[in-house]
């Protein structure tokens, strides 16, 4: 096996959210804290697809923002081809952030309105000094265009004159412009009609195929992780409590959470299932449950979940925390009873 | 490039609206004239009023052409000092332009650069200045111009009182004024700054002098449009005010303020030509200005369209 | 007998380069207890088919053609004021988010009892009974205890279910449900789902049911209409149309959503992007993305038509009938 692309250990973040000193020494509040993101660990090999899901609030896009340097770890370490990215701010240092990019999921939001797509797409070679040359730089501004279906006269609109699928084109266009070995992509195609989001899926894979890029995948939609991905990393409330080949955590879900996530996946081939079942909602993650975050809402729970945090160790060819999966009990039990 | 600039800004939905909004065509041709008006002041007076050589005492207290003792040399008559009301006007109209046009330049220059700092840098930076903010709106803000004025008047030999007071009167009235573009412009940086386009340039290296100029400042410029021209009317009436007060221009250079000021200590004796004629002039600039700056938060509000 | 009939609707919105349709000649039905799914992209007009229904669409738009008929009577000419009093009486409505939905500074109680008192005739405590009740219908738990409680003091699913409760405390024949599960988890999605259909089945009401999402269509909806810029492309029962989709935009659609399974190589995909309101073609609208098109599809737009079971609007298939 290769060296994998990017290595994340033991990565944490958490978010300050205390009232300021004087106010709690008045109200005798004690000082509150959000793991966000709270000891991660996965690697993602070169020219492959790692995606994390997980409903709101797990950590998914806080993950994308600590390797970005948009946010700083707490703890943990990310190496990115040999190089140590905790610490490092955004577009630092410029040669080992120029080969890494990001996809927003807001199309409208993750271009400037005032500015003209060819300069939007143009800004991080001009930035990182790529292409230093302007009359180069624009040749390749209309080349990108073209490689994302769109056309080199389109340079020259502004973002507002695009549809939502346009846009993302367009987003794509500049995350590729420096030539990324890795691009972090966060909900891409979430704000996206389902046939819009078709072809930026296809075009993914295709620049995938093309130019060897390495994904990390970020989307809460279960069916285009299927599509999209090698690798699945299921998170709950800031912890990966599934890390597993994409076949496998289909063909085979092993912690409770991710069997409960495939099955409430509304279906087109399903209809009329009974899901009204008492499966509960993610707890505020300000005050997580004890031990194993999942307990209130598993099935398997038994005292040892609700009081011993459950490690990450490797079952079969994934890595699992569950206390049932390790313990042996998962495999018969019945995941939650019917109504 | 220049052609299609200008031909989406004619397409654009402001120059729709504005071609089909009486209110906003009237004010603009108003402010119009009385802009050139201003500028051409020179040309359109009969005479210079701050020319004593011009003043004949003789003509003092004329009433309007049109009224009975009148003089046809005197459109709107004369003040006590014999100064032709209507040339005075135009002059004083020019004085009050200026410092209005010049203390708004200074308050939005002052108020949006530091609300892109604050704003983008926060901290304690941000706390130092929305705390200054906060200090210079709990006065009043002729109470601020007051002491600027008065501070101005103490450091300042006499001698230049007159020369230097337009100066005072834009740097008294700039400094009240810039906490609302301020605020304003800090309330949207922080909603920009979130926005995943700033965090694409982040991504991307640009500093962050490049990310609050070229990304958030053009961003942020919509609302300061609407404030700049209903702070044009403020700073035309603040101004108005101090002269009144008799702390702005002098009387050998009246501004609005100071005519209204000087027509006012005759009023009683039946010389009403003094204090009207500059009133009415001061009150339809101000209108036409706040109407346009109303039409335009309508506008450019996406919500009421 | 058909509860809910809109015939031939159009609302348009006059703007500064003429008037724009949003919905264009929208036709359907719906039956009590049947929970009609309207389906399509941003845009597409399924929305503002809800909001036409429940007579809340934002001047200076409006109806500019057609009619709707609620239980025979037509309700698409009332006044405002008589227009209030259905709604809420005979039309309750859901929204996408559920913190809009609630007066944060009311209770869940307070609201609930109010609505309830302002349409039927009940005492308070008889309204507050059944206000309790009404909470246990839709799954929360402890509902004496909760009812004196503030929205901000539930989740994010609890409360779609409080204004789901509030959509129905009225006993309403219908509801407009508008994306009702969008902004919640998936996992609380489905249980949303679910109780919205087991309420229709308990209480008879007919639930009119927009989104975007056709897995949540295929899980809760009887019937199904697809709409795409401003039309009603397809209708009929939800395995029909799902299953064995006749309009060139529904299977293209249905073949582009990515599903768990087998994984395909390329995803199916349409091309190009719905045309806005203001740049519809002549004909028909799907024709300049259409695989199939035709020359006659450029010129005409196709009317929808057949059976009960199955309409579509399509050339292609009055080609093939004839």
């Amino acid at each position: 096996m290769s060296t994998p692309l990017l290595n994340v250990t033991g990565l944490k973040k958490s978010f300050d959210l205390s009232q300021p000193f004087l106010n709690r020494l008045f109200s005798g509040d004690e000082r509150k804290f959000v793991h966000a993101v709270d000891g991660v660990d996965f690697s993602i090999e070169r020219g492959t697809t790692l995606s994390l899901v997980g409903e709101s609030g797990c950590g998914k896009s806080t993950v994308a923002k600590l390797l970005m340097g948009l946010t700083h770890p707490s703890d943990g370490n990310m190496r990115f081809d040999g190089n140590e990215l905790a610490g490092m701010s955004a577009g630092d240092p410029p040669d080992v952030r120029r080969r890494m990019q990001m996809i927003f999921q807001d199309p409208f939001a993750s271009l400037n309105p005032r500015w003209r797509v060819a300069r939007i797409i143009a800004e991080p070679m001009k930035s990182f000094g790529t292409h230093p040359d302007p009359s180069e730089r624009r040749k390749e501004v209309d080349r990108l265009l073209e490689f994302v279906g769109l056309s080199a006269a389109d340079g020259e609109k502004f973002p507002h004159e695009f549809s939502g699928g346009q846009r993302q084109r367009i987003s794509i266009a500049r995350a590729i412009s420096t030539k990324p070995e890795f691009l972090v992509c966060d909900e891409p195609t979430s704000a996206l009609d389902v046939s819009v989001q078709a072809q930026i899926l296809n075009l993914m894979r295709e620049l995938q195929r093309e130019l060897g890029l390495t994904y990390l995948f970020i989307t809460h939609d279960l069916a285009v992780v299927n599509y999209i991905s090698d690798y699945i990393g299921v998170m709950y409330l800031g912890r990966l409590v599934e890390l597993a080949p994409a076949e496998q955590i289909f063909a085979a879900p092993q912690h409770p959470y991710t069997r409960l996530l495939l099955e409430t996946v509304p279906d087109i081939t399903m209809a009329h299932r009974d899901m009204e079942r008492p499966a509960g909602e993610v707890p505020n993650p300000i005050t997580p449950p004890m031990g194993c975050h999942f307990n209130p809402r598993c099935p398997l729970a038994t005292d040892r979940c609700r009081t011993e945090k459950p490690e990450f160790l490797p079952y079969g060819s994934s890595r699992v925390r569950c206390h049932a999966v390790q313990e042996g009990r998962a495999d018969q039990a019945v995941l939650r009873e019917d109504l | 490039m220049t052609t299609s600039t200008l031909s989406r800004l004619y397409d654009s939905d402001i120059a729709w609206n504005f071609r089909h909004s009486w209110m906003a065509r009237i004010s603009t041709v108003t402010l119009l004239l009385l802009f050139a008006a201003a500028l051409f002041a020179p040309l359109l007076a009969t005479q210079n009023p701050y020319d004593i050589s011009q003043l004949f005492l003789l003509d003092s207290e004329l009433p309007p052409s049109w009224v009975e003792g009148g003089d046809p040399r005197y459109l709107l008559g004369t003040d006590q000092q014999a100064r032709d009301l209507y040339s005075s006007i135009l002059y004083g109209l020019r004085l009050s332009l200026i410092v209005g046009f010049a203390s708004v330049v200074l308050a939005a220059g002052l108020g949006i650069s530091l609300g892109l700092i604050g704003g983008f840098v926060g901290g304690m930076v941000d706390g130092a200045i929305m705390r200054v903010a906060d200090i210079l709106l709990s006065f009043p803000a002729i109470l601020v111009a007051l002491l600027v004025n008065g501070v101005a008047r103490g450091i300042l030999p006499p001698d230049q009182h007159a020369d230097a007071a337009i100066w005072v009167m834009i740097l008294a009235i700039g400094l009240t004024n810039w906490v609302q573009y301020a605020r304003t412009v800090r309330g949207s940086t922080m909603v920009e700054r979130r926005k995943e386009y700033v965090q694409a340039a982040r991504i991307n290296g640009v500093s962050g002098m490049g990310i609050m100029m070229h990304h958030i400042l053009p961003n942020v410029l919509g609302p300061v449009l609407v404030i700049a021209t209903i702070n044009l009317g403020m700073a035309v009436l603040t101004e108005a005010t101090l002269s009144f007060l008799g702390v702005g221009m002098p009387a050998t250079q009246p501004s609005l303020g100071t005519l209204i000021r000087i027509g006012n200590e005759y009023l009683f004796s039946g010389v009403w030509w003094v204090v009207i004629f500059p009133s009415v002039v001061l009150v339809i600039l101000v209108l036409a200005v706040n109407l346009l700056g109303d039409w335009l938060r309508d506008a450019l509000n996406p919500k009421l369209r | 007998m058909t509860l809910l009939t809109v015939e031939n609707l159009t609302v348009a919105f006059p703007g500064r380069r003429g008037t724009v349709n949003a919905i264009e000649d929208v036709t359907l039905s719906v039956s009590p207890g049947e929970i009609l799914g309207m389906v399509g992209e941003s845009g597409a007009g399924k929305s503002m088919t809800g909001a036409a229904i429940i007579g809340l669409i934002e001047p200076p738009g409006g109806i500019t053609q057609g009619e709707i008929r609620l239980e025979g009577d037509r309700i698409d000419n009332l006044r405002p004021e008589a227009m209030r009093r259905i709604r809420g009486r005979k039309i309750g409505a859901i929204f996408q988010d559920p913190l809009t939905s609630l007066n944060p500074v009311l209770t869940v109680g307070e609201q609930l009892i109010e609505t309830i008192q302002t349409h039927l005739k009940l005492s308070k405590a008889d309204a507050r009974e059944r206000a309790i009740d009404w909470l246990r219908r839709v799954g929360i738990p402890a509902p004496e205890a909760r009812i004196d409680t503030y929205p901000h003091q539930y989740s994010g699913g609890m409360r779609q279910r409080v204004v789901i409760a509030l959509a129905l405390c009225a006993e309403p024949r219908l509801v407009i449900a508008d994306e009702p599960t969008t902004a919640l988890d998936v996992s609380v999605q489905a249980q949303i789902i679910a109780l919205l259909r087991r309420l229709a089945r308990e209480t008879g009401v007919a639930v009119i049911l927009v989104t975007h999402d056709m897995g949540v269509i295929a899980e809760t909806a009887d019937r199904v209409a697809v709409m795409y810029a401003g039309r009603i492309v397809e209708v009929g029962s939800v395995a029909e149309v799902l299953t064995a989709p006749k309009h060139p935009y529904t299977s293209g659609l249905m073949a582009s959503i990515p599903r768990i399974g087998p994984r395909p190589d390329v995803l199916a995909q349409i091309e190009g992007a719905m045309p806005r309101p203001n740049a519809r073609p002549e004909g028909c609208a799907f024709a300049p993305r259409c695989p199939h098109k035709m020359d006659i599809c450029l010129q005409q737009r196709p009317k929808l038509e057949g059976s009960e079971e199955k309409s579509v609007a399509c050339h292609l298939i009055e080609e093939v009938s004839v």
